[in-house]
């Protein structure tokens, strides 16, 4: 796959060589393409949305492992699949009528109220852009993270529960030592979480704005990379364009390539990790 | 009213050398159930202080619920019980369930160390969840402790590595001095040499010889050798039922109840 | 009636409160969860129902501007698109995962193992560009083959794990009963193993299938859609979740709203496999317990 995306790209890759990764200019009627504001639109709405995901995402894992009987686990658990099979088009389409205007009438208003001087809340408030992407994103990570992560614990002898009780330690303290066990599986669940965040692409599109441009506030638009494929894929009239756009899909490729690999050999490492007595 | 009260101190199972001993558990009427089934029926049973207690019994006979109930560790199983454990004068379920496990420590049948913790860690990690944390002192606390589980000549120069480092006989020996570094009063143990070869069940039975100058022990075991060498009582059950409890002397050489003198034979279980 | 101590219990107090802050903490993160789910499944209802109508199903779409109208060309689209996407991914992925159980216990098993999971982590849009690369270049337009491709690549990995997984619970006994009739190995896999496990095999196909009903990323620029009625696998097709988004980007209101109630079908038609996947599983369970 890697390959036959870059026999097609390589007419960019000889044109912009390094140049297209950190160049801020994407014009097509110039046929100047540089990735730098798409590379970070991804990168930035990816990493907020973990902000809001992984304590989230974490929170109902350790009450679905932990704490819930054994009578809801299985319903929440239900639930929280069921999040995750939402198609991604849906979510836009909630994000489109529901949020933006929620965040453009309300939440931004109020934001810029609040903290006039933040460089985060320049701007006007269209209500499309990176805060919107960034909650829609979060929504969606949220029922990977906390999927993984409750196996994850799941996965965590129980005697390791028992030990810390057995020294009198409270439910949050047995929870502590649990996560301390499990730390590198979820790290690898949050990873996996960022990878899907990083390549997610209708929701997305449907409310950042897609406005090729670097801009500290959350409240201005701005462009990931699977967004312009999914917009200008279809119209991208030369074949320097489109070999542009070929690359841009190779580098989410490559990107999304690295983040998996690291995060299944961590969530695999979890349970082998450490060899406890013969048994 | 009185008369309930009367049946129940009758009920309760005593041994005549044990008429003098002070008793730091009172067990009365004991069931414990997971679900609908009964696990534990109707178990009356005094135990005396600085004295080590076996628990024999076939497999599935209850042994193990009645030692976790006695810390109220049942309830991590989603166990119910009911009945009266009277500890140091206090029926257990009143107690708060964080109070009474430091008092009433737990050894289990597969070592547990915390593999994310250092063997120090490991030995101070009860110690530091009550907010212990003057350095010094733990240092003393980690040498004392690991000496007294005969570990420290072992690991002294390993205190910083993983207590997954350790081989399975010395995992056992660090969650035993895990659970003695928090001062407990009674030790609960739940077939702890089981997972282990024999050597290091060697070790781990000179060290319950020695812990009984300060502790209750109560062990369960299926290996009838093994409370035979290190108990001084010994409580057989069956089917969830208490049998027969006794002097381990007693037991082993003539014991009452026909069940018993069949499973010590070996002719069953 | 507490138990005398000589641990200092100054902290006790603090580890109580603690342990109820992160404990009730935990609770809302499950409540806060569910916010979402109740949100879009209100809107989704409760929006898509006013344009749910007969003509809805059987009408093909109107001019912007003219009222009524219907997407059955994009039902049927989507149809045709997972029926392409599953004749090609159904086998390839019973196939590897057949494979991987059955004689793949070897460095090169582990490493499709691997390739297979990372697979499933590729953003739908690049297997978009992909298939776009392999079928849509060469054939020099737009086509339902092409989507239905992009969507097999999306489907192999579930079918493959779930395929690999389920061919595991079949107990080694059986395998040895047939080995032991003189019945080769690969026709062994065929008839007993397989046969077996089929019931878990089909809920992870349709796991896979409804999962490719709901992409729209990788049908972009590999299936575009149509307008009209197409069932021409090597034409450009329609398809609900590209109807969605292009509905909901646009600024007429009555598109808008016909894309709430594509959305709802969507959704319905995916419940209706995930059903289908329930009873599957559920029968299962009833079998082997």
């Amino acid at each position: 796959m890697g390959w036959e995306m870059y026999t097609n790209s390589v007419l960019s890759i000889r044109k912009f060589g390094f140049g297209f990764l950190t160049s801020t200019t994407w014009d097509p009627f110039s046929q100047v393409f540089g990735a730098l504001p798409m590379i970070y639109g991804t990168l930035i709405s990816s990493l907020l949305s973990l902000i809001i995901a992984i304590p989230l995402g974490l929170g109902v894992a350790v009450f679905l492992s932990e704490l819930a009987p054994a009578w809801l686990e299985k319903p929440l658990s239900f639930l929280t699949e069921l999040l995750a099979g939402i198609p991604s088009v849906i979510y836009g389409l909630w994000g489109i009528f529901v949020l933006v205007p929620w965040l453009r009438d309300t939440v931004e208003p109020f934001l810029q109220n609040k903290f006039p001087n933040s460089p985060f809340f320049q701007g006007a408030p269209y209500g499309f852009g990176m805060l919107a992407a960034a909650i829609i994103l979060s929504i969606m990570v949220l029922p990977i993270i906390s999927s993984i992560s409750r196996d994850v614990l799941k996965s965590v002898p129980n005697s390791q529960r028992e030990a810390a009780y057995a020294l009198g330690a409270t439910k949050w303290e047995v929870t502590k030592i649990v996560l301390s066990y499990a730390k590198s599986g979820l790290l690898g669940a949050i990873i996996l979480g960022l990878g899907r965040a990083i390549g997610e692409t209708m929701a997305v599109t449907m409310v950042i704005g897609n406005r090729p441009q670097i801009s500290a506030s959350l409240l201005d638009p701005g462009y990931t990379m699977a967004s312009v494929l999914a917009n200008e894929f279809t119209e991208a009239a030369s074949d320097l364009y489109l070999s542009s756009l070929i690359e841009l899909a190779l580098v989410l490729f490559i990107i999304t390539i690295i983040i998996n690999i690291f995060a299944r050999l961590l969530v695999w490492s979890t349970e082998r990790k450490w060899k406890l007595s013969p048994m | 009213m009185e008369v309930i009260e009367k049946t129940k101190t009758e009920n309760i199972t005593k041994t005549e050398s044990m008429i003098h001993q002070p008793i730091k558990i009172s067990v009365q009427n004991l069931s414990a159930y997971f679900g609908k089934s009964q696990v534990l029926k109707n178990i009356s049973i005094d135990i005396p202080e600085k004295k080590v207690l076996a628990i024999i019994g076939p497999s599935g006979c209850g042994k193990s619920t009645f030692l976790r109930s006695i810390n109220r560790m049942h309830e991590v199983a989603r166990g119910t019980i009911t009945g009266k454990i009277i500890f140091d004068g206090e029926d257990v379920m009143k107690v708060d369930p964080v109070y009474l496990r430091r008092k009433i420590g737990m050894v289990f049948q597969k070592p547990n160390p915390f593999p994310t913790m250092s063997v120090f860690n490991n030995v101070v990690a009860g110690l530091k969840l009550n907010g212990f944390r003057n350095r010094k002192a733990l240092k003393e606390i980690v040498e004392k402790t690991l000496k007294q589980a005969a570990l420290w000549d072992e690991v002294k120069d390993m205190l910083n590595k993983s207590g997954a480092n350790l081989s399975g006989g010395q995992q056992q020996r660090l969650c035993i001095a895990r659970t003695i570094a928090i001062n407990p009063e009674v030790i609960l143990m739940d077939e702890p040499a089981s997972a282990l070869d024999p050597i290091s069940t060697a070790k781990i039975e000179e060290l319950i010889f020695e812990l009984k100058k300060d502790y209750t022990i109560i062990i369960v075991t299926h290996n009838m050798q093994q409370a035979a060498r290190v108990s001084d009582y010994t409580a057989f059950f069956y089917m969830g039922e208490l049998i027969e409890f006794s002097d381990t002397k007693k037991m082993f050489t003539a014991p009452v109840k026909k069940q018993t003198e069949d499973y010590i034979t070996g002719r069953f279980g | 009636m507490e138990i005398k101590s000589n641990v200092k219990n100054f902290s006790f107090y603090r580890r109580k409160t603690s342990n109820i802050i992160m404990l009730t903490f935990s609770l809302l993160a499950a409540l806060v969860t569910l916010i979402p789910l109740i949100f879009i499944f209100y809107y989704t209802i409760s929006k898509g129902i006013t344009y749910l109508n007969l003509n809805f199903f059987t009408k093909l779409p109107t001019p912007v501007g003219e009222s009524g109208g219907g997407m059955v060309n994009a039902i049927v689209g989507t149809l045709i698109l997972i029926a392409i996407g599953g004749g090609i991914g159904i086998p390839v992925g019973i196939f590897t995962g057949t494979y991987l159980s059955e004689f793949g216990h070897n460095k090169f098993g582990s490493i499709v193992r691997f390739l297979t999971d990372v697979l499933s982590g590729i953003p739908s849009i690049v297997v978009g560009v992909v298939a776009y690369t392999l079928v849509v270049v060469p054939m020099k337009h737009f086509s339902a083959l092409a989507g239905g491709v992009a969507l097999a690549i999306l489907m192999i990995p579930t079918i493959t794990r779930t395929t690999e997984e389920m061919i595991k619970l079949v107990p080694q006994s059986y395998r040895e009963a047939g080995l032991a009739l003189g019945i080769p190995k690969w026709k062994t896999t065929l008839l007993i193993v397989l046969k077996t496990a089929w019931k878990g095999i089909a809920t992870g196909i349709l796991l896979g299938l409804s999962r490719a009903a709901g992409e729209t990323a990788p049908l972009l620029f590999t299936a575009l859609d149509n307008r009209f009625w197409s069932t021409n696998v090597f034409q450009p097709i329609a398809s609900l979740t590209v109807y969605i988004y292009q509905y909901a980007s646009a600024p007429y209101k009555d598109w808008n709203d016909q894309a709430w109630t594509a959305a709802l079908v969507l959704i319905i038609l995916i419940s209706l496999l995930s059903l289908i996947f329930r009873i599957i599983t559920r029968s299962k369970y009833k079998t082997t317990n």
